[in-house]
């Protein structure tokens, strides 16, 4: 399989795609500080990005970048600024002896399965696509075209399910990271006329200070227990 | 010629790899989320080479669709932490331990 000649381009195009996927991904589980994680991250997105592009998926590589470089990895920057940098989870420590090795061993038992797995089968040897009666994936333009055909006609069910799926994300995203109030508790029966009338999150005349509600709660839960 | 399909299969088995390595050692569950990030894209990238090799449009619908899982599932995740965070100041998963798991 390696006997033939590839494009140079080509080849070049790979090994840089590999360079910053690799060098990406292990910056994430090697740097200590939350921050440069999620850049090296972006890294290894852009990495990945670069590999769409390579293979004509060139739709997904800018959705690659606008998503996931752009949305999800400033959506962890936002939480990991928000939170403050926890560098109590120092990654060097290694609280269960052995687990690191144990860890790498099955990753590397894993991945010498799935590439064995993939070196025996006829995906990889040489079977393209002529045989299997498709259509060319056209690049540029034409790949939006074909994708938006195929999401559009023979995904149309999954595509208005995956609505479904972000709004249900948004509600729960926004539940859970709400501010519990004391008014919320089911065991204070007093102030279920405390409605949040106006928005602001205050209802309750705010006699509990901020940060110490959950004493207040457990409190009033005992009581009702006792 | 272009590049063979199964040098893009091996490097996102070691993208996979390197993702898993990292959710089984770091602790820190924000860490964990992006090394989950790597392993769905390491995913990801097997769909692309499929979806080329074979000459199907399938595997790239099928790549457009687990990018949006993928942002419902870090909009939860990041929620999830936020919420936990409030309670222990500590994004560490080693301290959940109510259920002595």
């Amino acid at each position: 399989m390696f006997a033939t000649a590839y494009a140079i381009p080509d080849v070049l195009v790979f090994a840089g795609a590999a360079l910053l996927i690799i060098t990406g991904a292990l910056g994430v589980i090697v740097m200590k500080n939350p921050v440069h994680s999620a850049l090296s991250l972006i890294l290894a997105l852009l990495g990945v990005a670069v590999a769409f592009l390579a293979q004509n998926a060139d739709f997904l590589a800018a959705v690659e970048i606008i998503v996931y470089a752009g949305a999800i990895v400033v959506l962890f920057l936002f939480v990991i600024m928000f939170l403050g940098v926890d560098k109590s989870n120092h990654p060097y420590v290694e609280p269960l002896v052995g687990q690191r090795w144990l860890a790498a061993l099955g990753v590397l038992v894993t991945m010498s399965g799935i590439i064995t797995l993939m070196a025996s089968s006829h995906w990889v040897s040489g079977v393209l696509s002529s045989s299997t009666g498709g259509v060319a994936l056209a690049t540029g333009a034409g790949n939006v075209t074909q994708l938006g055909d195929s999401v559009f006609t023979t995904y149309l069910l999954s595509f208005e399910a995956t609505s479904g799926l972000l709004i249900i994300a948004v509600v729960g995203a926004v539940l859970l990271a709400r501010r519990e109030r004391p008014a919320d508790s089911d065991v204070d029966v007093d102030v279920d006329i405390d409605v949040d009338i106006d928005g602001t999150g205050r209802v309750g005349g705010g006699e509990v200070s901020e940060g110490e509600w959950w004493v207040v709660n457990e409190r009033t839960s005992e009581e009702v227990e006792s | 010629m272009t590049v063979p399909a199964s040098w893009y299969l091996v490097l996102a088995a070691i993208l996979f790899g390197i993702g898993a390595f990292g959710v089984l050692t770091r602790r820190s569950a924000l860490i964990m989320f992006m090394c989950i990030e790597l392993m769905l894209n390491a995913v990801n990238l097997t769909f692309v080479t499929f979806a080329r090799t074979m000459s199907d449009i399938g595997g790239q619908t099928t790549v457009f669709f687990i990018m949006v899982v993928a942002a419902a599932e870090v909009t939860v995740g990041l929620g999830i932490v936020v919420a936990v965070f409030r309670r222990r100041a500590s994004t560490s998963v080693d301290e959940l331990s109510e259920l002595q798991g």
